[in-house]
């Protein structure tokens, strides 16, 4: 660090502490007004007043490291960017038409996709209360559109359901709805609850039930126009002769039991995945873009970390030219580190002896996402399916319809795989061709005439592949939060992580953001104390 | 309110054929792990039994294929030509703890399938420990049931 600064160290330290009591303070209004808080963003960090000369060498152009590269350069920071890619935005990414990707172990794809069209590896949908992110989308001129979250109309397949054939989600959670209605209904009757509930509480929850269920006056539910107001019809409503609609069959409770779709129902309940969500159009690696755009002369790109050293004097990294293979050193007063934890890992390091401990103790999820180029929108057009997610018991676990462009000719990419656990292992250990085929043949379960027949042509990234993460994000569990987390997220004399590894809210951009905006907070504060 | 669901839970329960308790899956042992973004769904796949199976099917999503792992920012260690797999330990433990990136792979894999898989990586790719891994051997390295 600099000497000679002193005099204003104190104040401008008075000044950082001061900002962040303000932060919380702020953060403390938002959550007593009584609503649950939606998120601990409370604005951007406005950090100001960096020493003279300090500097800061942030490893990863990713999300996290480009926030961190954009506010402490605004702070006053000499800020650098080292980054293993030829392109900025890390995980926040899209694959388009004649893109080249090379995963691990050497298969390489050409992206065949139409101009226009693309493929969302990684993240891929946010939710309206990730506000860091929202935030800096606006800042940073990033144009989002409606990402269709919820959609009744497409399916749910459950090999051991419905004799392997799939049914519409609203049929499903509609008559798993109406049959628990129906049962607690039975057991109110018989007095079963008597003990539970008091007398007046029962009589508004039966009238719930009814509402809710779709029960009928007998507090049953069964085919009538009432269920099918929420399943839907044998003959919908329609004009003159046959006007009058006929209702619709009820399932069997056991095949609606079994298809599991309360777990669909219980997913969309998620506060991370409730609606409304969001997507930028073009590509979710719109994002990334739009924060390079701010950041990219500071970025030196094909950069390969291989040694971290900090010192009294301050943080040296040792990088290699992955083009020319020249190896050189970078120094700074200080070093945001956003690599991925099973990558920072296997880098020659002097951090603290419990950081190397936390940094190990982490590993990685897996996920395959497939991408399926189509002729024409038969979903759309046969299927009346726009947006949304058709899930299955297969390796593949979902295909989810394009959001954008409704009602367009010409081809369009739905995602023919969001795999995770098992399934991401056997997708991920396949070719890219075989893959593919694999998707195309889980996924013509749902549009059996269409889905080969449309089919142009696909991309695929398995992230236990992806060279420069091996793995899609960090997986904590209760253990490893108790025992690592705060080593993990505490300032090591001149050292500081952050991404969504450094976070609670994981394998989320809001995450990584939070983190970053964590992150070099604390090391501003440290920066002055120094 | 909480009593309430809970009744209604055991109400639906009697009311439909189910497995008796002892029958119904166990909530998984170990931590429970955070989840990101996820597809919201269960599949149901049946597990790889066979030391092959289990290495086609998990192991060469990272590992490849030829066992060879591959280099990127950083490395998956290759399993071809390992002098590590001289010791059974080595792969048992790895499979059980994970290391770094690597993940335990216990909630994917039981005892038998570890052995299987560790006699495969050490008879294959240039390995060979004849030996076959034992589910004995694999026990030791096993977490304490809470």
């Amino acid at each position: 660090m600099q000497a000679g600064a002193g005099k204003t160290t104190r104040r401008e330290l008075l000044t950082a502490i001061g900002m962040m009591g303000g932060t919380f303070a702020l953060y403390q209004a938002m959550t007593t007004m009584g609503h649950a808080a939606e998120t601990q963003f409370a604005g951007p960090p406005n950090l100001k007043g960096a020493r003279p000369g300090a500097s800061v060498i942030v490893l990863g152009a990713g999300l996290a490291g480009m926030l961190a590269a954009f506010e402490l350069r605004k702070a006053g920071y000499k800020v650098r960017i080292l980054e293993y890619q030829a392109r900025a935005g890390g995980r926040n990414w899209s694959l388009y038409g004649g893109d080249t990707y090379t995963e691990l172990g050497g298969a390489t794809q050409k992206v065949g996709f139409a101009p226009g069209n693309y493929l969302n590896p990684g993240p891929w949908r946010i939710p309206h209360h990730h506000r860091t992110l929202l935030h800096y989308c606006k800042q940073f001129g990033v144009a989002l559109e409606p990402f269709i979250q919820f959609n009744h109309n497409a399916f749910v397949h459950h090999a051991d359901a419905f004799g392997g054939r799939p049914v519409h989600f609203r049929e499903a959670a509609a008559d798993f709805e109406g049959g628990v209605a129906e049962l607690l209904g039975k057991a109110i009757d018989q007095k079963a609850l008597d003990q539970e509930i008091k007398a007046e509480d029962k009589e508004m929850l039966l009238e719930a039930l009814r509402g809710w269920g779709m029960l009928d006056q007998d507090m049953k539910y069964a085919r009538n126009l009432r269920s099918a107001e929420h399943r839907g019809y044998e003959r919908p409503p329609g004009g003159g002769v046959n006007g009058a609609p006929i209702p619709s069959n009820i399932f069997d409770f056991h095949d609606v039991l079994a298809s599991q779709v309360w777990k669909n129902m219980a997913f969309f309940m998620n506060h991370e995945m409730q609606t409304t969500m969001f997507q930028p159009v073009g590509g979710m690696g719109m994002i990334g873009k739009a924060f390079a755009r701010q950041v990219e002369p500071l970025i030196t790109h094909n950069a390969k970390v291989t040694k971290i050293f900090q010192d009294r004097s301050g943080v040296k990294v040792t990088y290699k030219d992955t083009s020319t293979g020249a190896v050189s050193d970078a120094h700074a007063d200080f070093c945001v580190c956003t690599i991925p934890l099973g990558v920072l890992n296997q880098i020659d390091k002097n951090l603290s002896p419990k950081l190397q401990a936390a940094i190990q103790a982490v590993p990685y999820s897996n996920s395959v996402k497939i991408g399926l180029e189509m002729r024409r929108r038969f979903w759309e057009e046969d299927y009346s399916i726009y947006g949304g997610h058709s899930f299955t018991s297969q390796d593949i676990s979902l295909i989810s319809y394009p959001n954008n462009h409704l009602f367009g000719d010409g081809p369009a990419v739905l995602l023919g795989a969001f795999a995770s656990g098992l399934g991401g292992y056997r997708l991920a250990g396949m070719t890219p061709e075989q893959r593919i085929e694999t998707a195309l043949a889980q996924g013509s379960i749902f549009h059996p005439d269409s889905y080969r027949k449309e089919f142009m042509n696909g991309a695929s990234v398995a992230w236990n592949r992806v060279p420069w993460t091996l793995g899609c994000c960090a997986r904590w569990n209760e253990d490893t939060r108790k025992e690592h987390y705060q080593t993990l997220v505490a300032v090591d004399d001149r050292v500081v992580l952050a991404g969504e590894h450094a976070s609670y809210v994981g394998c989320w951009m809001e995450g990584a953001l939070l983190s970053s905006i964590d992150a070099i907070t604390r090391l501003h504060a440290r920066a002055l104390e120094a | 309110m909480k009593s309430l669901m809970v009744s209604a839970a055991v109400v639906t329960a009697m009311a439909v054929v189910v497995p008796p308790a002892s029958a119904r899956p166990a909530p998984p042992a170990g931590p429970a792990q955070e989840r990101g973004d996820s597809a919201g769904n269960s599949t149901l796949l049946k597990p790889p039994e066979t030391g092959e199976q289990v290495y086609r099917q998990v192991c060469q999503a990272c590992h490849m294929a030829d066992g060879k792992g591959g280099t990127g920012a950083a490395t998956i260690p290759a399993l071809a030509g390992n002098p590590r797999l001289a010791s059974p330990a080595y792969p048992i433990m790895l499979v059980v703890r994970g290391r770094g990136a690597m993940p335990s792979l216990t909630d994917l894999l039981g005892p038998p399938q570890i052995a299987a898989v560790a006699t495969y990586v050490r008879t294959h790719f240039g390995n060979s420990y004849t030996a076959p891994v034992t589910v004995e051997e694999v026990k030791p390295f096993l977490p304490a049931r809470k």
